[in-house]
């Protein structure tokens, strides 16, 4: 009987193998194309076979040399620039939002956190053209101030999961620095914040990463300005029918410029963000 | 039913319970809301009484000082020696005043009708055509939101400076310290801080969020399209036309019949959406999770890397696979042996729509994996011990026991995808881009959902009243749902449990 058991569990746990292992491939399979594409040294303009024949880094030589029409550096540059000052603002901004709704009591409080959730469910791209006339307006449409300006702008109301943070922090600790004299600016920096890292350096990848990931907003900013592109609507351009035949490798390989460092700063926040969430109801 | 009785009952039966409960009491929270929304508009009109009451009694019992106050901003202020937040309340007025005087005035007195002159051309004694500027409804609708807005944060001010006159004036008669400039900005710093705090934030959300916002809802009532578009042409407030265009179907115009297929498009696309990655991937996540299986975190990361790579690139990459001269063709003949070419995304309208939802099937599961794992670790395990003893497969235990589990737990979640999915531009637009096209529409194609048509409107055809109605509408929907999950899990956010 035992033994039965133990060979119709090893068999299940055989199919379960098989399955995971056939869905695994399946899901990594496009990716995995799109790295070994990247590599594809051979002569024809799109890839007519599943593996290259000739291997080699032409495309990527090619990506930063062949800057006529589309300059892929360019963007890669607009996209970092614009990741690196959206993510000082919006971080400030989100933490600062969280803290006081979290960590300070005032009057309307709670009416100030129901109208950010009701702000928030508006569909984005709603006010997306009325944005466009206001920078159009201001005279910054198809800058990269614009998009900056867009993406940290409406960042403080992103302040739940910090708040949620701020709200496992133990009250304690604030009333025993009053005690001390310190005031509540003071409690702000030297004590709450240094005691945040995890969430702080969430706060931080996702808004760095944002920029990187966002199509629509840029499209609509940037028109036809070309050299303005930020990575995302750029890779677009390059596979749209104009482009496609002669930059459809350079899109692969683009895309693995894109997508590798932004791989690797999502699976390092994941773990932050776990760390986040788990040490918060510890702490203290 | 009493608690005991309820703690009895299986989780299925729990869950069933609790949805009869919700519908069950639907009515009675529903009348809960409005009441609510009623003692809500109340209580701001019992509010603005009262502040109007408080501003006739300070300007009844102040001084002298106080009561040019009411006329020029920081006056009390200064001659109780507040000298620089005088001048800051003086400069606002000033500042105001101008911008009414030169700019904002201008806009605000034909904000009822938009614009009557048309801009033209005339010809000058040499015979050159001079254009004639005219009104431009759209500028003449954004500075008329931007000059409303602006007067709304100087009658705050306004009132600040009012009772900051009294409140000055109060400490002198009482012969109280009058705090310096430099004691008021320390305030700031501690009792005020949330000010402080919430200030930039909130001046840049106002800004770029709110204000959009109003402009937006307000072109949904214009005539704001391709056939008014400024400078050239005038248009005006048309009520609820455009929203009457949307559900009336008339011979001639598409827009309702195209409105309602796509909406009707976009409620199988979420739910299929949404149910689809929710199933499998939770039978993903169990398979993960089973005891004996080894190696959970490769397999894990194997699906997490979809999630991390950008969508924007996973997306067109799947598009460019599912070319008729792509990838996934080419696998397709050489697992054949005979040439194929499939044409996923431009052939019919019930191909482009499967072929989508099983690439969303492909985006969306390690989401579900991610989000689900933790959760399915909690389902006490003596229930599937039990089940297995009782006789149950792995496939009744699914159905009767994690499932009902999970949907009891992951509702809000459930909701939350829902709506997620309803505006899923990236996965439509990226993919398809709508196709195939069709002749049949107003401006979309057979997989367009609500909001990519909201995007094409605009960007394509500048139909913007059209699309802003649309948004609103697209807006109840979500905005109904959420405030439901909102409310099934207020009990469970309490926010105090840990200070």
């Amino acid at each position: 009987m035992i033994k039965s058991y133990k060979l119709r569990r090893g068999l299940a746990n055989t199919f379960i193998y098989i399955i995971l292992a056939v869905l695994g491939i399946l899901w990594v399979s496009p990716l995995a194309y799109l790295v070994i594409q990247s590599f594809n040294a051979g002569k024809e303009q799109i890839p007519q076979t599943l593996l290259p024949q000739v291997w080699g880094v032409e495309n990527y030589i090619k990506l930063f040399t062949d800057t006529g029409s589309l300059n892929f550096p360019r963007w890669y540059l607009n996209t970092f620039v614009v990741a690196c000052f959206s993510c000082v603002i919006s971080t400030i901004s989100v933490l600062m939002v969280a803290y006081a709704f979290s960590r300070l009591r005032f009057k309307s409080r709670k009416k100030f956190i129901n109208i950010g959730m009701i702000l928030g469910m508006f569909p984005g791209f709603m006010t997306m053209i009325a944005i466009y006339y206001l920078l159009k307006a201001m005279g910054l449409t198809q800058t990269l101030v614009a998009l900056v300006i867009c993406y940290s702008a409406g960042a403080g109301l992103g302040f739940q999961i910090s708040k949620g943070f701020f709200d496992t922090i133990p009250r304690a600790l604030d009333e025993a620095a009053t005690i001390d004299g310190a005031n509540k600016n003071q409690i702000f920096w030297k004590i709450i914040l240094p005691m945040s890292k995890p969430i702080v350096v969430y706060t931080v990848l996702t808004s760095f990463i944002g920029p990187w990931t966002d199509f629509i907003l840029a499209k609509i900013i940037m028109g036809d300005a070309r050299d303005n592109y930020t990575v995302a609507i750029g890779l677009q351009q390059m596979v749209s029918l104009e482009f496609k035949t002669r930059y459809f490798k350079q899109f692969l390989s683009g895309s693995v410029l894109v997508a590798v460092p932004v791989t690797i700063l999502f699976l390092k926040m994941q773990s932050y963000y776990v760390e986040g969430v788990t040490a918060g109801g510890v702490k203290g | 039913m009493r608690y005991i009785d309820y703690m009895q009952l299986n989780p299925f039966q729990k869950f069933g319970y609790n949805f009869a409960k919700f519908f069950k009491k639907l009515p009675s929270n529903l009348a809960r809301f409005f009441k609510f929304i009623g003692r809500a508009i109340l209580s701001f009109f019992v509010g603005i009484g009262k502040g109007f009451a408080n501003y006739g009694k300070r300007f009844v019992k102040g001084d002298a000082g106080v009561k040019l106050s009411y006329l020029i901003f920081g006056f009390g202020n200064i001659v109780k020696g507040q000298v620089i937040k005088g001048l800051i309340f003086l400069l606002l007025e000033a500042a105001y005043i101008c911008y009414m005087v030169f700019f904002g005035w201008g806009y605000m007195s034909k904000f009822g009708t938009l614009g009557t002159v048309k801009a033209t051309t005339k010809i000058d004694e040499f015979g050159f055509p001079v254009p004639v500027p005219g009104d431009n409804s759209m500028l003449i609708l954004l500075y008329g939101v931007v000059t409303i807005v602006i007067t709304a944060i100087i009658f705050v001010v306004y009132i600040a400076n009012t009772k900051s006159a009294y409140k000055q004036y109060e400490a002198k008669k009482n012969g109280e310290h009058i705090p310096g400039f430099k004691e008021e900005m320390h305030e700031f710093l501690d009792e005020k801080f949330h000010i402080t705090l919430m200030s930039i934030p909130c001046l840049l959300i106002g800004c770029f969020t709110i204000l959009p916002l109003i402009f937006m809802i307000l072109i949904a009532f214009t005539s704001y399209d391709n056939a008014h578009l400024p400078p050239g042409n005038l248009f005006t407030w048309v009520g609820l036309d455009n929203f009457t265009d949307l559900v009336s179907i008339t011979e001639g115009a598409n827009k309702a019949s195209t409105f309602l297929n796509l909406a009707e498009w976009t409620i199988i696309w979420a739910i299929f959406a949404t149910f689809s990655n929710y199933i499998f991937g939770m039978i993903v996540a169990l398979m993960i999770n089973k005891k004996g299986i080894k190696l959970k975190a490769l397999w894990r990361t194997l699906f997490v890397v979809v999630v991390a790579v950008p969508q924007f690139v996973s997306l067109l990459l799947m598009n460019q696979m599912l070319q008729t001269n792509g990838a996934i063709n080419q696998l397709l003949s050489l697992i054949t042996g005979t040439h194929q070419e499939i044409q996923f995304l431009n052939s019919t309208p019930l191909m482009a729509r499967i072929t989508v939802i099983i690439v969303n099937i492909w985006v969306g599961i390690p989401y579900t994996i991610l989000i689900t794992s933790g959760i399915l670790m909690n389902i006490p395990a003596d229930l599937y011990e039990s089940a297995t003893i009782d006789g149950a497969g792995p496939v009744k235990s699914f159905t009767k026991i994690t499932l009902p589990y999970m949907l009891f737990v992951t509702t809000p979640y459930l909701i939350t995808t829902f709506i997620g999915n309803i505006n899923n531009f990236n996965v439509i637009y990226l993919l398809t881009n709508g196709g195939p096209t069709t002749e049949q529409f107003y401006q979309a194609g057979w997989t367009d959902i609500l909001v990519t048509w909201l995007f094409k409107l605009t960007m394509n055809n500048q139909d913007y009243n059209l699309a802003a109605a649309v948004g609103i509408l697209v807006f109840i929907v979500c905005a109904t749902l959420s405030l439901i999950t909102f409310n099934a899990t207020k009990s469970a956010k309490d926010e105090e449990a840990f200070s």
